[in-house]
């Protein structure tokens, strides 16, 4: 806990503490922890003097700001149109198998989530992942074997 | 009937031009309502696909009197089938940071926002590289305008104007009733002007090359070019700068697959076409005398004939429930409604009839739910269910 107080403390002081700052700090702590613990929210609300449940609000609006714990790199497979047209489904069945997790779930070692998510904006090169901040385009279950390879060697 | 074009390819917006210093320190001598009716007589509108003048926005954010005003670029590119934002901030990001700075002049901004979502967050850094090297220049000139970058969070209702500003804000990204509009209230309740980055590379055109020469292209009420995103059944998927006008039927020639079924125009929140009215169809904003023009964000995506236009209604509808903000109820129930009813129909717990009274919905929708989100759900709704009845029932 008090590490969580330093590194908010800390956050808190690059971004400023009014009403505005308060998504850049939730993406911080999100971007260090993959996700916005109860404790963390509570300290968050407690630094920036706003009540708690209104940063819980907010943050829960956000697809990214994830309330539950994640994985160390989470995938976020385009469901949208075209990825599905395109075989968005070979893509998820292959990380499934890879992983041996669901849609929601979390590999038992936290190393991986898998999620899926809206429109990523690369309809060209479908179908499309994000792995954390990471993009892959034109996927097929070869190259997403690959590249999971690569992340499990990490 | 409308005035129709055959495709007319142009390269204004990737073009390699390295002058962006000279054009913006030459444009920040001229006086700024000149440069406001230059922009007017572009007749350029807004390219994120609400099409409102871009030259009156900046007029009414520069006539509004306030101690501090903003200009923030939307780059929250979400609606399905659109990818163009990105291209432009990786390829030419001067001409946007130079067309904020030139608004900034204008309305009298000298604090500038770049809303980036989420899901591009890898341009971030070289992004950051562009702003410092063109604040470094600014300071050089005496130009006093700074810009900002500020990440979203995955939420496609973020790239509806005042959402993104409630967002910036600190807020849950849910739109505002509209009057005030922002260029009177915007973010921090202060005027704003906001653009979609596409715009603002305009701009960027329209103060090198003159008004007149954006003006020239195009066709009555949809001037100048327009950047489209086309993928779907398509050989060649990609980013293409089209003249605007131009008939549906001459952009499936050259970009079909020569099976198209129907064509998709302006993402999920758009029109569906089908083929038998390709001819009958043109791309642009709606005026007077242009007969069938759609306007769009630049999203087209094609349909084959071996798609289920079910899947792609099934699709959009599971997007629009998940995107809604929930705020308002004709919103965040209709869509959910939609959802549940094309496949009770389909699985034929509902009569076919049923069909006709999600039509009705999808219409109170647009009369009664607060944004454009809400509204614009009938459109690909009832565009899809009115030309393939047959393929919601069996």
């Amino acid at each position: 806990m008090d590490h969580t107080i330093e590194y908010i403390s800390e956050l808190v002081k690059k971004t400023g503490r009014k009403r505005e700052h308060l998504l850049p700090v939730l993406q911080g702590v999100v971007q260090r922890e993959n996700c916005l613990s109860d404790e963390t929210i509570i300290e968050i609300a407690r630094q920036l003097d706003l009540p708690t449940a209104d940063v819980y609000g907010t943050a829960t609006f956000y697809s990214f700001l994830e309330t539950q714990k994640m994985g160390k790199y989470v995938i976020r497979v385009c469901k949208t149109i075209t990825c599905a047209m395109k075989g968005k489904n070979q893509i998820l069945l292959t990380i499934e198998d890879m992983l041996k997790i669901g849609i929601g779930e979390t590999s038992t070692d936290k190393q991986f989530s898998l999620l899926q998510t809206n429109c990523l904006g690369w309809c060209h090169k479908a179908p499309a992942m994000l792995i954390n901040d990471e993009v892959y385009t034109e996927l097929t279950p070869e190259k997403v074997r690959e590249i999971l390879s690569e992340y499990i060697k990490k | 009937m409308a005035e129709h074009y055959n495709l007319k390819r142009a390269d204004f917006i990737f073009r390699n031009e390295n002058d962006w210093e000279k054009i913006l320190s030459r444009t920040l001598e001229k006086d700024k309502q000149e440069l406001i009716n230059e922009l007017i007589s572009s007749e350029l509108k807004g390219r994120g696909g609400a099409g409102f003048p871009t030259g009156l926005k900046w007029k009414l954010a520069s006539e509004a009197v306030a101690d501090q005003k903003y200009v923030i670029c939307n780059a929250d590119e979400g609606e399905p089938g659109t990818f163009k934002d990105r291209e432009i901030l990786t390829k030419v990001p001067f001409k946007v940071l130079t067309g904020m700075g030139i608004c900034g002049y204008i309305s009298g901004a000298s604090q500038g926002y770049i809303y980036l979502r989420g899901e591009y967050k890898f341009l971030k850094a070289d992004l950051e590289k562009a702003i410092s090297e063109f604040e470094y220049y600014c300071k050089e000139i005496n130009f006093d305008f700074n810009i900002k970058i500020f990440m979203g969070s995955g939420a496609y209702i973020c790239g509806e104007e005042t959402a993104l500003m409630e967002s910036m804000e600190g807020f849950r990204g849910e739109p505002r009733n509209k009057p005030p509009f922002p260029t009177n209230q915007g973010y921090m309740g202060k005027p704003t002007v906001i653009n979609n980055v596409e715009t603002l590379a305009h701009t960027f055109t329209i103060f090198k090359h003159g008004a007149k020469k954006f003006y020239d292209l195009g066709v009555q009420f949809s001037r100048g070019t327009k950047l489209f995103s086309v993928s779907g059944d398509t050989p060649k998927p990609g980013i293409y700068e089209l003249e605007l006008g131009m008939s549906l039927q001459d952009f499936v020639d050259e970009f079909g697959d020569g099976d198209t079924k129907a064509v998709q125009v302006g993402g999920a929140s758009g029109f569906l076409v089908p083929r038998k009215r390709f001819g009958v169809t043109s791309i642009g904003f709606k005026g007077k005398l242009t007969g069938i023009s759609l306007p769009t964000g630049g999203s087209m995506m094609l349909f084959n004939s071996t798609r289920s236009m079910f899947n792609v209604l099934d699709n959009y509808l599971e997007f629009f429930r998940e995107e809604s903000c929930g705020q308002c109820t004709p919103c965040r129930v209709g869509c959910q409604q939609l959802l549940l009813g094309i496949k009770a129909v389909k699985q034929g717990q509902k009569q076919a009839a049923y069909l006709d009274k999600l039509l009705k919905l999808t219409e109170t929708m647009q009369y009664t739910a607060k944004c454009g989100l809400g509204q614009s759900v009938a459109n690909s709704f009832s565009s899809i269910v009115e030309n393939f009845r047959e393929e919601m029932i069996y």
